[in-house]
C-alpha cells in the first residue's frame, strides 16, 4: 500500500494544471478568475457620464463587445497620453528592470501571482508601447521586449490594472521614481476609451456626478442621515449638535467622503466631526457648513480618468464659491487627499475667491495650503490640541489599544504622517506602532483602494490586504492592540472584513471617532458609552442599572 | 514508539521538505521568493506557512487534540483559501506529509531492526494525516463561507443605516424585549 | 537554458568575432577603426539629445512627487526636508542624493524579523548587495571613462592624472612582483567594474524574480560592457598594446584627421567596436535612464502643491454638473427637508 503513495503526486498534479511553471510572462495567457475581478461597468452609468462604448458586457465572455477600431483607439490613446504626460513617457522608457520593486507590492506578496510584481504590471503596457512607438521594438519584436496589441493583451491589461490600488509603494523603492500608480492611471484611461471600466467605479462616479456623492444619496437623505447622528449623539452625550447645511456666508465649508455618512464604522467618525464642530461653535463661535451638493470628498473619477476626476472635483471649488466661504476643511479620506493635494488647484483653480486658510480659533496660518485653500482636518485638530483649545479626556478611550494605519495616499501623495499620530496620542492613552517597513511612507495598502472595494473580488481584497493584516496581527499579539485607526473612508469600509478574516479581535475606527469620545462637551451629561453605544471603561455596570 | 524516535531525529528535515512541497504549489518564480525571503512582514505567506506547518507537525507528534490542530492549521489554509487554488489543491499539501515522512525515513526504516512495528506505527500516523486533511477541509470551507458572507453583507453594510433611517427596514421586535429591558 | 541571455551572449560574441576579423583584415580596418566610431558618436549624440528632447516635449500637467517623509505643515511638526521637499533647493538635494547615492535603491535595506531557534528576533537584514553593486558599477564605469580621457587630451589634464594616481594607488602590488615583472600597476576601477557587472549578470540569472522579469535587452548591455572591460584589461595587462600608437590614433580622431594605428592587433578593434556598439545602442535602450532620472516627475518636483499652484499647459475644460442643474433636479426635496435653495419655485 505504501508503495502506491508516490502516485499521489501525480494525482494531485492532475487535479490542477494551473500552476505549471509559466514559460515566460508574455506567453502566459491571462486567466480571469472569479473572486479576483470586479463586475463590468453598467451601461447606464457609463452613458450618464457620456463616456464611450456603453453596453452590457461580461469579462468572462470571449466577446467584450469592443468597437471595430479598438486597436486604433488604444494606439491613439497611448499616443495622446505620451504627449500629455511626461511621467508616462519617461516611465515607459527608463525602467532597467532591476527588480527593486518586485516584492514591494501587497498584491504580489498576498497572491503570489508574478504578474503582480510592479515591474511586470508596467511591462504589460510597456511591451505594447515598445512595439508601437519605438523602432527597436518594432524591428526586433520579442527580443526587444515588444509585442503587438491583441485581445488577449487587452484582457490582461484589464485584469491586472484593476489589481493595482495605485498605492505608490513601489515608487518609493524605485531608483528612478517610476510610479506604477501613474502607469495604472494611464492604462485605466485607455481601457475607459473602450468602455472597459468596473462597475464599482463607474456607478459611484455617475452617482457622484448627479447627486454629489458616490452612493447617490439625495440631498434630503443626506441631511436625514446627519440628523440621525445628531439624535444618537444627544442620547450619548446629552448635547444637541446643530450642523448647518448649504449655508451661505459660513466661514468654512466642510467636505468629507460620503462613506463617513453611511457606512459603519465611518459613521462614528462623522459623529466625531459633529461633536468637534459643535464644541468649537459653542466655545469659539466656529461657523462651518456641510454641503449636499459637495457631499463627497472622495473621487472615484480619479480611478477612471483625469478628465472624470476633474469633473467630479470641480464641485468643491464651485460650492465654496457659491456659498462664499473663506476656505475649505476636508475630512478623513485617502485618495481624496491625493486629489486635493496634488491635482485640485491645478485642475480647477486658482481658488482666488477664497482666503488663505487661517484657523479662526488659534490664528494659525496654514501656509502649506495657502494656494489650494483646503486644510486636512487632522492638521486642523492637531493645531487645536497643540494650542490647548480642546478639553480632552483620553481615559474614555482606555478600552482602546490603538495602532495607526497610514493610508497610502496621505502617506505617499502628501506626507501627512505625524499630524494624525499627534491627535491620536492626545485622545488615546494606548498607542503602539506597527513595525517599521509597514508604516509611514512604507505603509502597506488595505488591498482595496482605487475603487477595488467591491464585494465580488473578496479574494483579491483578502489576499492584497494580507501584508497589512499581518503587521496588525503582530502588534495585536505583542501589545494587545484591538483598534486599527486610520484616516481614510475606504480603509474604514474595507478593514472590518479584512480584520475579521485575518485578525478577528481587532476593530476599526477613524481618528475623529476617538476625538469625539475624548472631547469634553460643554453641558454634557455623564457619558457611559462611547459613540458606538458600547460601555466606556469602568461604566459597564452603570449601563445595566 | 520507534517511529516517534526516528521522526524526532529527522524532524527539521521533514518539515523543511514538507514546506518545499507546499511552496512548489505556487508559480516557480513566486516559490523561490517564498523560500528565500524570511522577513515576516515582507513575506507573510512564506513565514506564516512555515510556522503553521511547524506547529501542526509538532501537534501530530504530540497527539494534540482536534482543536489545537485546527488552530495550528488555520493560518496556512486561510491564506490558500484566497489564493489561486482549487479546493483540492488548497488542502492537498496535507496528504503530501505522508510521502515526505516516508521519503525522509526510507533509509532508517529499511535498516531498522523492528521494521514490522514501524510499518504499523506508520499506518497509524497516516490515519492521523488523513484526519488532519479532513480538518483542513473544514477550515477551508469555513474560510470560503466567511468570504461569501462578506460578499453578501457588502451592500447591506454600506446602506444599512440609510435603509433603517428611511424606514425601509422593519425588523422583527425582540419577543419579550420590554421585560428584560434594563430601564424597566 | 535561458533564451534571453543566450541570445544576447551570442550576439555580443558575434560582434566580437566580426570586429576581430575586421581588425585583422587590412581592407576593413578603416571601417572598424574610423567610420564606425564616428558614426556611433554621431548616433549617440543625436540620439541622446533627441530622446531627452522627446521627454522634455511632453507636458508636465500635474505635480506628483512621491512623498517619502513628513510634509511641511504646522510649524512645530518637523518636516522631512529631503524626502518631502518643499523648496527647489530641497528638490535639488533630493535629486543629488538620488543620483549620487541611489537613495531609493538604498531603501531596500531594511530591518527584518528573523525566525531563529530562540524565537523571533529583530535583525538588520541588509539587502544591500544590489545597491553596493550598482554603486560600484556606476562609479567605476565613470572612473574608467574619465581615465580614458587621457587618450583624447595632449597634454593629459592634471585632474585626470590625479584620478589615475588614486586609481592606481590602489594597485595590487604583489601581482606585479609575482606574476609578471613590469606589469603596469593595476587600476582597481577596471577590476571592480568587471566584478560588479558580473554580479549584476549573475543576479539576473539566479534571483528568480529578477530572472523572470529580465529581457534580452537587459543582458545585452551587460555582455557588451563585460566585453569592453575584458578586452581593455587584456590589452593593458596581457597583450601590452602600443599605447603611444593608440594615443596618436585617438588624437587623430578628435582632431578630425584620423589615421589608422600601426600594429595594435585585432583586440583593439574589438574594444573600440564594442564601445561603438554601446554608444549607438545607448539612446534607444534602457540605458537612457542616465538622462531620464533627471526628468522623473515623482522625484524632481517640489511637494508644495497646496502652497504654490502648478499650471497644467493643456488644462482642457470639462463638462460639469453645476449646482443649478443639481438644484433643479432636487429642489422640491430640498425645500421639503428645509435645506436652503437659490430659487424658491
Amino acid at each position: 500500500m505504501a508503495d502506491d503513495l508516490p502516485k499521489a503526486d501525480d494525482l494531485l498534479n492532475k487535479i490542477d494544471h494551473n500552476n505549471s511553471p509559466p514559460t515566460s510572462w508574455m506567453d502566459t495567457p491571462v486567466n480571469i478568475r472569479k473572486g479576483m475581478y470586479c463586475y463590468a461597468s453598467s451601461p447606464k452609468s457609463v452613458k450618464y457620464l457620456g463616456l464611450p462604448n456603453a453596453r452590457p458586457w461580461n469579462p468572462l465572455d470571449d466577446d467584450w463587445k469592443l468597437p471595430d477600431n479598438w486597436k486604433e483607439i488604444v494606439f491613439e490613446g497611448l499616443k495622446e497620453r505620451l504627449d500629455k504626460f511626461r511621467s508616462f513617457k519617461v516611465f515607459m522608457d527608463i525602467c532597467v528592470r532591476c527588480g527593486a520593486c518586485a516584492d514591494k507590492c501587497h498584491f504580489f506578496i498576498g497572491t503570489g501571482d508574478p504578474k503582480n510584481m510592479p515591474v511586470l504590471r508596467a511591462e504589460l503596457l510597456r511591451s505594447v508601447y515598445r512595439n508601437d512607438f519605438t523602432k527597436a521594438g518594432n524591428l526586433l519584436g520579442k527580443i526587444a521586449g515588444a509585442r503587438p496589441m491583441t485581445l488577449d493583451v487587452l484582457k490582461e491589461w484589464w485584469y491586472y490594472f484593476f489589481q493595482c490600488t495605485e498605492c505608490r509603494r513601489c515608487s518609493v523603492f524605485c531608483p528612478y521614481g517610476i510610479d506604477t500608480a501613474e502607469i495604472t492611471i494611464m492604462a485605466r484611461e485607455i481601457l475607459n476609451l473602450l468602455g472597459l471600466n468596473i462597475d464599482w467605479i463607474a456607478t459611484p462616479v455617475a452617482n457622484c456626478y448627479r447627486t454629489g456623492n458616490h452612493l447617490g444619496i439625495q440631498p434630503h437623505a443626506f441631511k436625514d442621515m446627519l440628523d440621525f447622528f445628531v439624535e444618537d449623539i444627544e442620547e450619548i452625550t446629552g448635547v444637541n449638535c446643530e450642523p448647518q447645511y448649504n449655508k451661505k456666508g459660513a466661514d468654512i465649508l466642510f467636505i468629507t467622503p460620503s462613506g463617513d455618512v453611511f457606512a459603519d464604522p465611518g459613521t462614528y467618525t462623522a459623529m466625531g466631526y459633529l461633536l468637534l464642530f459643535q464644541y468649537l461653535k459653542e466655545k469659539y463661535g466656529f461657523d462651518v457648513t456641510w454641503s449636499t451638493y459637495g457631499s463627497e470628498g472622495g473621487n472615484f473619477g480619479f480611478f477612471t480618468s483625469h478628465e472624470t476626476m476633474k469633473r467630479l472635483n470641480s464641485k468643491m471649488y464651485a460650492e465654496a464659491k457659491r456659498l462664499g466661504v473663506k476656505w475649505i476643511l476636508g475630512g478623513e479620506c485617502g485618495h481624496m487627499w491625493r486629489v486635493i493635494n496634488q491635482y485640485m488647484d491645478t485642475m480647477n483653480g486658482p481658488a482666488d475667491f477664497l482666503e488663505e486658510p487661517v484657523s479662526p480659533i488659534t490664528g494659525t496660518r496654514f501656509e502649506n495650503a495657502k494656494s489650494t485653500k483646503m486644510v486636512h482636518i487632522a492638521e486642523f485638530t492637531a493645531d487645536l490640541i497643540k494650542h490647548n483649545k480642546l478639553e480632552l479626556d483620553p481615559v474614555r478611550n482606555d478600552n482602546v489599544i490603538a495602532t495607526f494605519h497610514d493610508s497610502c495616499n496621505p502617506a505617499r501623495g502628501m506626507g501627512m504622517l505625524d499630524e494624525p499620530r499627534f491627535v491620536l496620542q492626545n485622545v488615546c492613552n494606548n498607542f503602539h506602532e506597527m513595525p517599521p517597513g509597514t508604516i509611514r511612507e512604507q505603509t502597506f495598502c488595505c488591498g482595496s483602494g482605487s475603487g477595488l472595494n467591491a464585494g465580488e473580488n473578496m479574494e483579491l481584497r483578502m489576499a492584497g490586504g494580507l501584508p497589512r493584516a499581518n503587521a496588525v496581527k503582530y502588534v495585536h499579539e505583542k501589545y494587545g492592540v484591538n483598534m486599527l485607526t486610520c484616516v481614510c473612508a475606504i480603509d474604514r469600509a474595507v478593514f472590518p472584513p479584512l480584520m475579521e478574516y485575518w485578525v478577528p479581535e481587532v476593530d476599526v475606527s477613524g481618528l475623529h471617532e476617538l476625538v469625539g469620545n475624548a472631547l469634553i462637551m460643554q453641558g454634557e451629561k455623564k457619558r457611559t458609552t462611547d459613540l458606538r453605544f458600547e460601555p466606556l471603561p469602568g461604566m459597564e455596570d452603570e449601563i445595566d442599572e | 514508539m520507534a517511529l516517534a524516535e526516528l521522526i524526532e531525529q529527522k524532524k527539521k528535515a521533514i518539515i523543511n521538505k514538507w514546506y518545499e512541497h507546499v511552496v512548489a504549489t505556487y508559480p516557480s518564480d513566486t516559490a523561490r521568493f517564498l523560500k528565500k525571503e524570511n522577513d515576516q512582514f515582507a513575506n507573510p505567506v512564506g513565514t506564516t506557512t512555515m510556522h503553521s506547518l511547524d506547529a501542526v507537525f509538532e501537534g501530530l507528534l504530540n497527539g494534540a487534540d482536534i482543536e489545537t490542530l485546527s488552530s495550528d492549521l488555520d493560518p496556512v489554509i486561510r491564506i490558500r483559501a484566497v489564493q489561486d487554488f482549487t479546493p483540492s489543491k488548497a488542502v492537498s499539501f496535507i496528504f503530501l506529509l505522508k510521502n515526505v515522512v516516508r521519503e525522509c525515513l526510507a533509509k532508517e526504516i529499511s535498516k531498522h531492526k523492528n521494521k514490522k512495528e514501524i510499518e504499523k506505527e506508520l499506518d497509524v500516523f497516516y490515519t492521523k494525516v488523513d484526519g488532519l486533511c479532513l480538518i483542513g477541509f473544514d477550515i477551508y470551507m469555513k474560510c470560503r463561507e466567511q468570504l461569501l458572507s462578506f460578499q453578501a453583507n457588502h451592500i447591506k453594510d454600506r446602506t444599512y443605516r440609510l435603509l433603517k433611517k428611511a424606514d425601509l427596514l422593519s425588523e422583527v421586535p425582540e419577543v419579550g424585549a420590554e421585560n428584560i429591558s434594563p430601564n424597566v | 537554458m535561458n533564451v534571453n541571455y543566450m541570445l544576447s551572449f551570442i550576439i555580443v560574441l558575434a560582434l566580437c568575432l566580426l570586429s576581430y576579423l575586421g581588425g585583422e583584415a587590412p581592407g576593413l580596418r578603416y571601417l572598424f577603426g574610423i567610420a564606425i566610431p564616428y558614426l556611433a558618436i554621431v548616433i549617440f549624440i543625436f540620439g541622446f539629445i533627441s530622446r531627452v528632447m522627446g521627454w522634455a516635449r511632453s507636458a508636465v500637467p500635474f505635480r506628483i512627487p512621491t512623498t517619502c517623509g513628513q510634509q511641511k505643515s504646522l510649524p512645530w511638526i518637523k518636516p522631512n526636508r529631503i524626502d518631502n521637499p518643499f523648496s527647489k533647493s530641497a528638490v535639488i538635494l533630493r535629486m543629488i542624493l538620488e543620483i549620487v547615492c541611489f537613495r531609493s535603491l538604498f531603501r531596500n535595506t531594511r530591518m527584518a524579523f528573523k525566525n531563529t531557534k530562540t524565537g523571533m528576533r529583530i535583525a538588520y537584514d541588509w539587502e544591500i548587495f544590489l545597491w553596493v553593486a550598482a554603486l560600484a558599477f556606476h562609479y567605476t564605469f565613470l572612473v574608467v571613462l574619465l581615465r580614458h580621457l587621457r587618450f583624447f587630451f595632449d597634454p593629459v589634464p592634471f585632474c585626470i592624472q590625479i584620478l589615475e594616481f588614486f586609481d592606481g594607488f590602489l594597485k595590487i602590488e604583489f601581482l606585479s612582483n609575482v606574476i609578471q615583472v613590469g606589469l603596469p600597476g593595476i587600476y582597481i576601477s577596471g577590476v571592480i567594474l568587471l566584478a560588479a557587472v558580473t554580479f549584476l549578470f549573475l543576479r539576473r540569472i539566479f534571483s528568480p524574480k529578477v530572472r523572470y522579469i529580465s529581457l534580452p535587452a537587459d543582458f545585452f548591455p551587460l555582455f557588451l560592457i563585460m566585453g569592453i572591460a575584458i578586452t581593455g584589461i587584456m590589452m593593458r595587462y596581457f597583450t601590452k598594446v602600443d599605447i603611444v600608437g593608440i594615443k596618436e590614433f585617438t588624437m587623430g580622431l578628435v582632431s578630425f584627421s584620423p589615421a589608422l594605428p600601426e600594429g595594435v592587433g585585432g583586440l583593439f578593434y574589438v574594444h573600440i567596436f564594442l564601445v561603438s556598439v554601446l554608444l549607438a545602442y545607448f539612446p534607444s535602450s534602457k540605458l537612457m535612464h542616465l538622462g531620464g532620472i533627471f526628468l522623473s516627475p515623482t522625484r524632481n518636483m517640489t511637494a508644495d502643491t497646496r502652497a504654490t499652484r502648478h499650471v497644467n499647459p493643456w488644462n482642457h475644460p470639462v463638462k460639469v454638473h453645476t449646482y443649478e442643474q443639481y438644484e433643479d433636479e432636487f429642489r422640491e426635496k430640498m425645500i421639503e427637508a428645509g435645506l436652503p435653495v437659490e430659487k424658491k419655485e
